[in-house]
C-alpha cells in the first residue's frame, strides 16, 4: 500500500483536489445556510470561505496552489454576469418603469459609497495609500483593482475590501431593509447590488428574483459610476 | 447547455474586445450583458415571442443555473483573505469600522432615494402615460 502521506503531496499540488474541496465546501455551507431558512448571518459565501481559508492554514497551503484549481469557479463570474442579461430582459417592464430611479440612486449611492468610505477611514487615522485601496470597496472585484492600481492603491489589499463589503452588505441588507419596512424589493435589490457587488447580488436572488436582477443591474451600473468617479473625488483628499 | 454558454462567453468576449480596443472604464462581462439583453430584445421582437419567456430558454436555464450559485463563484478570490490579513495589519480595526458605516449608509441612501424618485414620479400627473 502506497503512504497515504505521498498521496496527499501528489493531490495537494493537482487542481483537482482544490477545485473539488472547493465544490463541497459551498456545498455544505449552502446546507447550513438552507437550515438557518436563509438567515442573513449563516451567510454561504462568508461560511465557505472560512472553511476554506481554514483548511489552507491548517495545511500550510499556499494560495497561489489553492487558486491553481479554485480558478475554474473563478473563471464562471464573467460569464454568470452577462447571465444578468436574462433576468433583466424577463423582467423588461419594470425595468424600464424605474429607470429614474435608479439613475438618481445610482448618482446618490455611488458617491456615497467612496466619500463614507474615504472619510471615516482617514479620520480613524489609516494612511493614504489604504485610503486609495478603499476607496472602490463597493464595486465588483475586477474593476475595483483595475481602480486601485490606476490611482497607486494595492490591487491586492482592494481585492479583500471588496469581498469584505459584499460580505458586509449581504449580512446587514434583509435585518436593515426589514426593521425600517421597506417593502419594495426593486429598491432593496438596486441599494445591495450597488454597495454590495455580486455577493450582494447573490444575497438578492436568494432573497427574491426582482431583487435580485435590480441588484445585477446596480451591480454593473455602479462599477461603470466608481471608474469615473473615485479619480475625481480623490482629487480633493 | 453548450450552445447557451458558448453564447455567454461570445458575448463576453466582444464585451472584453470592445472596451480595450475603445480604452472605456466599463469591464467587458458588463458590456456583454448589455449586448445579450439588446440581442435578447430584438429576437424576441422578430419573432414575436414574450421577452417574460425568455426563462424557458436555453439560455435561460443556463443563467438561472449559474445565477442560482453566483455566491460560490466569489469563494476563490475570498479565500485570498487568509493571504492578505497581515497587509492589514494594525488598521484592521479602523478599516472595519470604515467599512461598516460606509456599508450602511450607502445601502440607506441607495434605497431611500430609489424610493423617493419613483414616488415624485408617480405624483407627477404629466408622467402617468409612463405606467
Amino acid at each position: 500500500m502506497t503512504n497515504p502521506f505521498s498521496i496527499w503531496v501528489y493531490l495537494s499540488a493537482t487542481p483537482l483536489l482544490w477545485l473539488a474541496l472547493t465544490l463541497l465546501a459551498w456545498i455544505a455551507a449552502d446546507a447550513i445556510s438552507r437550515a438557518c431558512g436563509r438567515h442573513p448571518l449563516a451567510n454561504p459565501v462568508l461560511i465557505a470561505i472560512a472553511a476554506m481559508g481554514a483548511v489552507l492554514v491548517a495545511t500550510g497551503t499556499p494560495y497561489k496552489t489553492y487558486f491553481e484549481g479554485a480558478q475554474f469557479v473563478h473563471f464562471l463570474l464573467g460569464p454568470a454576469t452577462v447571465a444578468i442579461a436574462v433576468p433583466l430582459v424577463r423582467h423588461l417592464a419594470l425595468v424600464r418603469a424605474n429607470i429614474l430611479p435608479m439613475l438618481a440612486a445610482l448618482l446618490a449611492g455611488a458617491v456615497t459609497a467612496v466619500v463614507s468610505v474615504v472619510a471615516v477611514a482617514a479620520a480613524l487615522g489609516v494612511p493614504r495609500e489604504i485610503l486609495v485601496s478603499l476607496a472602490p470597496k463597493s464595486v465588483t472585484a475586477g474593476i475595483a483593482m483595475a481602480i486601485s492600481e490606476n490611482l497607486g492603491g494595492r490591487p491586492a489589499l482592494t481585492a479583500v475590501l471588496v469581498i469584505a463589503t459584499g460580505v458586509m452588505g449581504a449580512v446587514i441588507v434583509t435585518p436593515l431593509m426589514n426593521a425600517l419596512r421597506i417593502r419594495d424589493y426593486a429598491a432593496r435589490g438596486f441599494a445591495v447590488g450597488l454597495t454590495s457587488h455580486g455577493i450582494g447580488t447573490a444575497r438578492a436572488f436568494a432573497v427574491d428574483e426582482i431583487a435580485g436582477t435590480f441588484a445585477g443591474i446596480a451591480m454593473g451600473l455602479n462599477g461603470v459610476a466608481t471608474a469615473l468617479l473615485v479619480p475625481l473625488l480623490l482629487r480633493w483628499l | 447547455m453548450i450552445p447557451a454558454l458558448a453564447l455567454l462567453l461570445v458575448c463576453q468576449l466582444i464585451g472584453e474586445v470592445f472596451t480595450r480596443a475603445l480604452g472605456l472604464p466599463v469591464p467587458g462581462p458588463v458590456i456583454g450583458l448589455a449586448l445579450l439583453a439588446v440581442g435578447a430584445i430584438l429576437h424576441a421582437r422578430l419573432t414575436g415571442a414574450q421577452t417574460s419567456a425568455i426563462e424557458q430558454t436555453r439560455l435561460g436555464v443556463t443563467a438561472q443555473a449559474l445565477l442560482g450559485s453566483l455566491g460560490l463563484l466569489f469563494v476563490p478570490a475570498g479565500v485570498g483573505i487568509v493571504q492578505q490579513l497581515p497587509l492589514i495589519g494594525s488598521y484592521a480595526l479602523a478599516i472595519f469600522a470604515a467599512l461598516l458605516v460606509s456599508t450602511v449608509l450607502t445601502l440607506l441612501v441607495t434605497v431611500y432615494v430609489f424610493i423617493f424618485v419613483k414616488r415624485a414620479i408617480a405624483r407627477d400627473p404629466a408622467d402617468e402615460r409612463a405606467s
